[in-house]
């Protein structure tokens, strides 16, 4: 039937018009849904940066159960994940590291910066090897504060993550 | 075979057969490091651990804060066992600073310092059983060790960075009933962990992946200087709670467990069987505990040593002998601190277990180290 | 080459107020046995060693880094002594010199495992510190003690001591492009970097 419709004179005319219906779409009616999918897929890299790691552990653990929010699952390659926690300080020689697994992971994607050494610099301000904060070295979504953060405020800081990504234009990252 | 670029850079020159492999530092299997291995088909010929991704300048830091600012940090190394990695600090500050300790506080720090073992203990549990594909290895013990963490909680005030050992005694007293509690939780908690022994250590899937697989004999142990449960695990009775008992566990009745096969079963054994015999310590040490008097000898503000001097404290940590070495110039702040941590210095071990492993069976080998990176990088 | 004034003196751990003395006006009765240890130290190489002080469970021997690798093979084929817990650094910019201390235990004698052998000594400071080509040397103990491998990488990259005769003297902890003084020297100032 499609195949019908399409000759090769009007292939272009057609293609285009199916492309402006759907770039209108994803605004409104569609967007809404490709956020909603993205909600629930909030997937982590796994890179462990310092010891805010211990408590991102103990997040997972049955008391706490974050996978119970869909969120934070269990860890698969980097080039499936969208969600980025860096746990806690990051040195002068992990930053790099840092920037090459954001730089490989696929649009959408999204970082919390978990833990105050994460956030500034925190406990390690006066250190030689520790960055202040991570702000200059990749973007961040939602700061989670604390040193270490409980688990319930890293929960927090992903449902805060889950609210930003549903106001997002879904169409920033098409 | 290698070629020196400039002092402290040298090229490995390969053969075109071997294939250079980096595991980590995004790895599910590295944690917070990098290791090098040098693979030729599945087998380990060449393993170069690169750790420093945690190194945050603890030592230096040390330098610029005084006895007492200097506790927080000096626990972050490994959070998880916060007390244990404080206990070798707080002991030579004491000799160093020339305070006494009450005996209600000697009591409170070993039952802190047990606890918490268990916690570390725990959590590297629940991390070897992950890597090793055991998800229910990952949530029993991630589970159960939120009713030690809750004592703490209700002794210090913080998950876990408890900060409670402090020059002269612990920061605060026990609260109110906390014995009875205490006593309960690690009743349970005894009980439950005996049941991992047929999920996990009788289990044949563990027993066929860690038996015989990085071997590590006594005379290597001892010669490339291992501590802990990796030199228990090959055969030498070595426990500084026995060997050199510090505050009050030489009124305690200890025992160590040795294993003499040094394997990565036995050294994946051993901490569980810690963690039987730190329970035994906490009841003991509840009973014997006076049941009332001051833990804390208080100190002026900004402290002053007695004049220059140095110190060597070591402590049983979780993983192993903690030390730490303080010179100190008679300032209210440490001239030069020193960790020496149980993780570095297992770590040398590494590139010698790994040497001709299967490429798979380097996690259930290298986290039966009992390593923490962020203590090794300090 | 040890310059006593300023080296950190013994301080007996059980006398607690007893205000500070000058060591050797202290009339302290030194423990039997590790008296023992140091006797047989000073026994075999005389003026050649200086024991800083013998507290219970603590010897403390200098030694000149001439001597350092003959003292240590004494330690671990006469003593028993059989791996090194800790290798720290401590920088002495005022004297110029950078003091490397051993920690040295052991396993396989029972009736030395409360022991720590303190050995330390010292190497030229210089600085303008390039490490590795510089007068900052020191002979490695690694052909003795095979656990100090890792701790001497350290101190490598940490002061600048650089160990004749280590067999992998590369960067350890630090960064791959740190380009700057070895951190944990006097003149590294971490604020404000």
């Amino acid at each position: 039937m499609l195949k019908d419709l399409v000759t090769p004179e009007n292939a272009n005319v057609f293609v285009g018009k199916l492309g402006d219906i759907l770039e209108k779409a994803i605004d409104k009616p569609l967007g809404y849904a490709i956020n909603w999918g993205r909600i629930w897929s909030l997937w982590p890299v796994h890179i462990e940066t310092a010891c805010c790691s211990v408590e991102f552990g103990a997040a997972s653990s049955p008391r706490y159960d974050v996978e119970r929010f869909g969120i934070i699952e269990a860890f698969g390659s980097l080039r499936q994940c969208d969600l980025v926690v860096v746990q806690g300080t990051i040195t002068r020689k992990m930053a790099p590291r840092l920037r090459l697994v954001y730089d490989q992971m696929p649009e959408p994607k999204y970082v919390i910066a978990m833990g105050a050494c994460a956030i500034t610099g925190g406990l390690y301000f006066d250190s030689y090897n520790v960055l202040p904060g991570i702000d200059g070295v990749i973007p961040v979504d939602v700061y989670v504060p604390g040193c270490p953060p409980r688990p319930e405020t890293l929960i927090q800081g992903c449902i805060l993550l889950q609210e930003k990504i549903k106001r997002m234009k879904a169409r920033k990252f098409v | 075979m290698a070629t020196e670029i400039m002092p402290g850079l040298a090229l490995q020159k390969v053969d075109e057969r071997i294939m250079t492999l980096n595991v980590g530092p995004q790895h599910p299997g590295s944690g917070h490091m990098r290791i090098v291995v040098q693979i030729d088909g599945d087998y380990i010929v060449a393993c170069d651990p690169d750790p420093g991704y945690v190194h945050r300048g603890e030592e230096k830091m040390a330098e610029y804060r005084n006895y007492i600012t200097n506790i927080p940090h000096l626990e972050r190394p490994v959070i998880h066992d916060s007390c244990n990695v404080l206990y070798p600090y707080v002991l030579g500050a004491e000799e160093l600073l020339g305070i006494e300790v009450p005996e209600r506080a000697k009591y409170v720090r070993v039952i802190a310092s047990e606890l918490n073992r268990c916690i570390y203990i725990m959590y590297w549990l629940a991390i070897y059983g992950i890597f090793l594909g055991h998800s229910t290895m990952f949530m029993w013990p991630a589970g159960d060790r939120e009713f030690l963490i809750d004592l703490m909680e209700k002794m210090s005030g913080a998950r876990v960075t408890h900060a409670h050992f402090v020059p002269g005694g612990v920061r605060n007293d026990l609260p109110a009933n906390f014995e009875d509690v205490c006593l309960r939780h690690v009743n349970y908690f005894e009980k439950r962990i005996k049941e991992y022994a047929a999920v996990f250590y009788d289990n044949p899937i563990l027993i066929s992946r860690t038996q015989d697989t990085g071997v590590l004999s006594k005379h290597d142990a001892i010669r490339l200087g291992t501590t802990g449960s990796v030199l228990r695990a090959s055969g030498v009775d070595y426990d500084l709670r026995i060997k050199e008992p510090y505050d009050v566990y030489d009124e305690l009745d200890i025992h160590t467990n040795v294993m003499k096969e040094g394997d990565a079963y036995a050294r994946s054994r051993i901490p569980w069987l810690d963690m039987l015999e730190s329970c035994n310590i906490i009841r003991q040490a509840l009973q014997k505990m006076p049941k009332s008097g001051s833990v804390r000898t208080k100190l002026k503000p900004n402290p002053k040593t007695k004049g220059p001097a140095t110190v060597y404290k070591r402590v049983e940590s979780g993983r192993g002998s903690l030390g730490c070495y303080i010179v100190s110039d008679g300032k209210t702040e440490p001239y030069r601190l020193k960790l020496s941590v149980p993780s570095f210095r297992n770590l040398i071990a590494l590139p010698h277990l790994l040497k001709g492993e299967k490429l798979g069976n380097m996690p259930s080998v290298y986290w039966s180290l009992n390593y923490w990176p962020v203590e090794a990088d300090r | 080459m040890m310059s006593t004034e300023t080296q950190p003196s013994q301080v007996a751990p059980n006398e607690k107020p007893v205000p500070p003395k000058k060591p050797e006006e202290t009339p302290v009765e030194l423990p039997v046995f590790e008296k023992g240890l140091s006797d047989k130290i000073t026994g075999k190489f005389g003026d050649k060693v200086e024991v800083a002080f013998v507290i219970e469970d603590r010897v403390r021997i200098n030694v000149g880094r001439e001597n350092v690798h003959d003292v240590a093979e004494f330690i671990r084929d006469e003593l028993n002594f059989d791996h090194v817990e800790s290798v720290s650094g401590v920088d002495f910019p005022k004297e110029k010199e950078i003091e490397v201390v051993y920690h040295i235990g052991s396993y396989t004698d029972s009736s030395l495992s409360r022991q720590i052998i303190v050995l330390a000594t010292r190497a030229q400071r210089e600085d303008n510190p390039i490490p590795g080509q510089d007068a900052t040397k020191l002979p490695t103990l690694r052909d003795i003690f095979y656990s100090v491998e890792f701790h001497e990488r350290e101190i490598f990259e940490m002061f600048g001591v650089f160990f004749e005769g280590h067999p992998d003297n590369r960067r350890l902890l630090l960064p791959e492009d740190w380009a700057d003084l070895p951190p944990l020297r006097k003149d590294f100032d971490s604020r404000g970097r």
